[in-house]
């Protein structure tokens, strides 16, 4: 049991020492400029120097992803509800939604950019975009999945439609709601992250993908390995919260979390 | 209760009951027997207003009030997010009564099921039958005139089913609600009723209304009795010769 742990520990770990040292000893035996392919050692010389001013724009960029994420929460959740209460209105307008979802991003944010002149809002209004519909799918395939001899049961003891929705629907949605969420956390970081890149904003509020595109452009290699990295840490760490609040929403009753405790 | 010429066909075109008459009487103990598809979840569903028979008349006489009629589905049909207390108190929670006198009658449900000191749990922690306990205990709650039980029992095992099978007669025997259970186990139908209407297969209808006469309260003693034996055999080949009837 603890052997496997360490090993689990372990080989990952031993995988990116032998990684990164061939990649080091390619690098110099091989004499590739730095402008092609920086060796780890150069990018890490550049996390020390350009880290702080790059964690400075990873915040800008997160909180764009933040506000994206809670628009989506916010804006899925309710038309979820609504797709639920009335069938009619959900296909009438689901289709608009799965159109919105299939367009690539890259290809509305010009118009976007175009149409709302606050940066901040633009980049959140695009990001919004490709996180909202995980969020309004699971969401409303869960409110229509409730057993149906609880809602017989409902019915038997005369439940009102808010009731139902209130004690048995919302509550069936919830572990398909929170799937949704950690797939939208994702994709908010894309969307931000993307928007920035076809804005490419300049000025003082720069996000990370301005600063990956400047670094490029001067051919400062190493510095866009380390906005990189970041980049996958936010992912990684959005993801993992995510799914932390999963969990602590769910371990008393849903079959997902039991599952995690018990490994 | 009266039920005259209930028929029913589904959207599907299947004709699931055709001319169902059936009166029970305050108190008693009915037993619909029949084989799978026969109806008789169908039926039960009508008798507690949950579906809508395309014909027939259907009177059920039952005070007004919260809970006259209780349902036990074939599954135990609990909220997993609620606890074993919650599921238990749903009923007053959906009729906005939840004072302390529901809580009471909820401890006082709980015990009869044998399920005291299992308030706080989740319904995953329990087991197969003590989940069915819950789902009994919820329907007594509201201490109902008329409880239907739709083959609570069916997906149990055997020990665990017997156990079942003394409790429903003790909570049976101490309340006196009536009673309409849907089972496809003769030996359930004679050991728990005090009557048993035996049904046909599809589309449905009462074929025979068999009295049991068998000695109350009953206990396990029973099930090695001659006269239970007896009985076993007769209501047997009675379902026999039911969808012998309904053959083709």
């Amino acid at each position: 049991m603890i052997r496997q742990r360490i090993l689990r520990l372990a080989a990952p770990f031993a995988v990116a020492v032998v990684f990164l040292a061939a990649w080091e000893a390619g690098v110099r035996l091989t004499g590739v400029q730095p402008y092609v392919l920086p060796g780890p050692v150069l990018i890490a010389k550049a996390a020390w120097t350009e880290g702080p001013s790059l964690i400075g724009s990873l915040l800008v960029t997160l909180r764009i992803t933040a506000a994206a994420l809670a628009a989506a929460v916010v804006f899925g959740g309710l038309i979820a509800l609504l797709f639920s209460l009335s069938r009619i209105v959900e296909i009438s307008l689901f289709p608009y939604a799965v159109i919105l979802q299939v367009t690539p991003i890259v290809s509305i944010a010009p118009l976007i950019i175009i149409w709302v002149k606050e940066p901040f809002l633009a980049l959140l209004v695009c990001a919004w975009i490709v996180a909202f519909f995980p969020i309004v799918a699971n969401t409303t395939l869960g409110l229509n999945s409730a057993d149906r001899n609880l809602a017989d049961l409902f019915r038997l003891y005369g439940a009102s439609r808010w009731q139902t929705l209130r004690y048995l629907r919302i509550p069936t949605a919830l572990p398909y709601f929170l799937a949704g969420l950690r797939i939208s956390g994702g994709l908010a970081l894309i969307g931000a992250v993307v928007a920035e890149f076809v804005a490419s904003t300049g000025g003082a509020e720069t996000g990370l993908a301005s600063r990956i595109l400047e670094a490029s452009r001067q051919l400062q290699i190493a510095k866009m390995f380390v906005a990189l990295f970041l980049l996958s840490l936010a992912g990684i760490a959005i993801y993992r919260c995510l799914d932390l609040l999963s969990y602590f929403l769910l371990r008393d009753w849903h079959e997902s979390a039991a599952a995690d405790r018990d490994e | 209760m009266a039920l005259d010429g209930i028929s029913k066909r589904f959207s599907s075109g299947t004709q699931a009951l055709a001319g169902v008459d059936l009166r029970i009487a305050g108190g008693e103990f009915v037993s619909l027997l029949g084989p799978s598809g026969c109806g008789k979840s169908t039926l039960l569903r009508i008798i507690a207003g949950l579906v809508e028979a395309n014909s027939g008349s259907r009177a059920v006489a039952i005070g007004r009030g919260l809970g006259r009629i209780a349902f036990v589905f074939q599954d135990p049909t609990l909220m997993p997010w609620a606890t074993v207390l919650d599921n238990v108190l749903l009923p007053f929670r959906l009729s906005r009564r939840l004072q302390r006198q529901a809580r009471e009658r909820a401890d006082a449900s709980l015990r009869a099921v044998g399920l005291a000191g299992f308030e706080r749990a989740y319904p995953r922690q329990l087991s197969g039958g003590m989940r069915m306990r819950v789902s009994i205990a919820r329907a007594l709650v509201t201490d109902p005139e008329l409880l239907l039980l739709d083959e609570p029992f069916a997906a149990l095992d055997e020990i665990t089913r017997l156990a079942l099978n003394d409790d429903l007669l003790r909570l049976w025997r101490e309340r006196r609600p009536t009673v309409v259970f849907v089972t496809h186990s003769v030996f359930e139908s004679v050991y728990l009723s005090t009557r048993i209407a035996v049904m046909t297969a599809r589309p449905g209808r009462i074929f025979a209304d068999l009295p049991v006469d068998l000695p109350q309260p009953r206990s396990a003693a029973l099930r090695t009795a001659p006269a239970y034996a007896a009985l076993c055999e007769t209501v047997s080949d009675t379902l026999a010769r039911a969808m012998a009837a309904a053959a083709p």
